[in-house]
């Protein structure tokens, strides 16, 4: 009886006393503690649960500084197979944010446009992209081009139905004030529709940025011709069974897929972050 | 731009906006407006107050040409239209300098003279200082102001007004009043004002019309008597009580 009681008790004072603990902690060493936890699991895997003979499944973390960022020889592999990839994904993010945007500004012109395309951007964006790409390989090659192209299909639709739904997410009132001036489609579009939608404009941007380097390395492993980009080293790596140099290549795409992610946030916070509120 | 004398009604006799026999349904079946004859004249401020849902900016919106009338005739004697909405309206990613420029800029009138009339408007409505300044960095009567000018540039004859200070609280919205007759009396505009607030309506204009509940029709018409600059302190006065009282009759009587 009195220890049932006493638990509780002493279960909460336990946990509010950590509460006001980490109150104090600064906001970094959180994950800091959870990364070195990963770091000892991964450890403990490496050394103690796989049997040596199929380490390579999991490296221990260290040697994959060691055995390929370390190597001047696979650090290059690695970068310039990135660059090629970074090369491929923004020709298609960039492609893909002029079809998206014109496409978008067309739709919204009349409301017949928009029923007579826009299901096309969702079929677009339903269609298994994997499916099509030897489709896209017979038709433009195992080449540059074929790998933007499944940068462009994957990366279309977030910009495509951002940017409509900015350009119609302007207030009535807004709208009326260049009615009652007479201003002509033009004028609207360039001086309140496109404005007011550049906030999503961005956001889409954000979403296609990730997916066009997903994109670039996807088209990697199905299109062999041409320079090898970031996904022809993986699968190289694969291949041969180079787990160091496997898990320093997959870092080093993700590193890039976040990178890209954060650059195309921050360019959207220099050019509406002044006047946007996000927080409405 | 002769200045206005204490009572303005006397000054000119040119009707800006005529109503008559207006009536108007939407395409829903609602009709909004029934048999409204309406008339502005230069000098005049014309108040519209009435249960909400009566048809108040449906007025307004076919003064201005945004929508037209179904019935009746609607005479417009100017094409300089100062429109002001209930919400500020402004575009959040210009300064209010650009903002106040809109549209100057829409009517393609230069980039420097557009300027002067911007700054000209800015001072009128005492923005001077926040021309740099966006929109989301102002208060809520300071964005009403900001409207003001905006529509100012125009140098419009009539000016529309819905509901502008509606969303504002007293202190403001009285002072936002006394500016609103100061600029009334000083560039010379015909005013269609509405609101909902009797004493507002009383405070402001030269005639106050009542309005009925849907269909909006005009139910009764008030004189106000007062001289211009207006003293707040009329407010308190036994005649503007009993003025406001006779329009707060007539509002409840329309409603029933
Ligand atoms: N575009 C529209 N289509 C259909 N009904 C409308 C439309 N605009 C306004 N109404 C209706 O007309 C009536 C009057 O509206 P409104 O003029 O906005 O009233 P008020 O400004 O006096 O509150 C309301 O019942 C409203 O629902
Ligand atoms: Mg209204």
């Amino acid at each position: 009886m009195t220890r049932t009681l006493e638990t509780p008790v002493a279960a909460t004072a336990a946990r509010s006393s950590t509460r006001r603990r980490s109150r104090g902690l600064p906001r970094w060493v959180p994950p800091v503690l959870v990364f070195l936890g990963i770091l000892a699991v991964w450890y403990f895997i490496s050394y103690v649960v796989l049997d040596p003979s199929v380490a390579f499944l999991l490296p221990p973390p260290h040697t994959i500084f060691t055995e390929a960022f370390f190597k001047p020889a696979t650090l290059s592999d690695i970068l310039v197979a990135l660059a090629r990839s970074a090369g491929v994904a923004l020709t298609g993010l960039g492609i893909a944010m002029i079809i998206g945007v014109i496409w978008a500004v067309g739709m919204s012109q009349a409301r017949w446009i928009e029923r007579s395309l826009f299901p096309y951007a969702v079929i677009l964006q339903c269609i298994p992209i994997l499916a099509l790409v030897p489709l896209i390989g017979f038709w433009f090659g195992f080449d540059f081009p074929a790998r933007v192209i499944v940068c462009v299909m994957i990366a279309l639709f977030p910009i495509v139905s951002n940017t409509l739904f900015g350009l119609q997410s302007v207030e009535k009132g807004q709208r009326e004030l260049f009615q009652l001036q007479k201003a002509n489609r033009w004028t609207v579009l360039t001086k309140l529709e496109f404005p007011a939608a550049l906030p999503a404009i961005f956001a889409g941007i954000r979403i296609s940025a990730g997916l066009a380097v997903v994109g670039a390395i996807v088209g990697d492993f199905f299109f062999r011709r041409g320079d090898p980009g970031i996904g022809s080293l993986i699968s190289n790596y694969q291949s041969r069974v180079q787990g160091p140099e496997l898990f320093a290549a997959i870092i080093t795409a993700s590193v890039f897929g976040v990178l890209i992610f954060v650059v195309f946030g921050w360019l959207g916070n220099r050019a509406v972050g002044k006047w946007y509120d996000s927080g409405k | 731009m002769t200045l206005l004398s204490d009572s303005p009604v006397d000054t000119a006799t040119t009707e800006l906006l005529n109503f008559s026999d207006v009536a108007m349904t939407f395409p829903n079946g609602v009709t909004a407006l029934s048999g409204v004859d309406l008339s502005v004249k230069r000098g005049e401020f014309v108040t519209v107050v009435g249960p909400s849902g009566c048809g108040k900016s449906t007025l307004l919106r076919i003064a201005s040409g945004l929508t037209s009338a179904t019935e009746g005739t609607v005479t417009v004697g100017t094409n300089r239209i100062g429109y002001v909405f209930q919400d500020a309206t402004l575009l959040p990613w210009r300064t209010v300098q650009q903002n106040v420029e809109l549209l100057a800029e829409l009517n393609g009138i230069k980039k420097a003279k557009r300027q002067a009339e911007a700054a000209r408007a800015i001072e009128l409505v005492g923005l001077s200082g926040f021309e740099k300044q966006l929109p989301k960095t102002l208060s809520g009567g300071m964005k009403m102001r900001a409207s003001l000018a905006r529509s100012l540039t125009l140098d419009p004859e009539l000016f529309l007004f819905d509901e502008p200070f509606g969303a504002l609280d007293e202190i403001t919205r009285e002072r936002l009043n006394d500016e609103l007759i100061k600029l009334f009396t000083e560039q010379q505009f015909a005013g269609l004002f509405i609101t909902h607030s009797v004493s507002e309506a009383v405070y402001l204009s030269t005639k106050v019309v009542v309005m009925s509940g849907r269909p909006g029709n005009i139910v009764e018409t008030f004189d106000v008597p007062f001289a211009y600059p207006r003293d707040p302190e009329i407010r308190f006065t036994p005649e503007f009580a009993a003025l406001a009282g006779e329009v707060s009759l007539a509002l409840r009587e329309g409603h029933s």
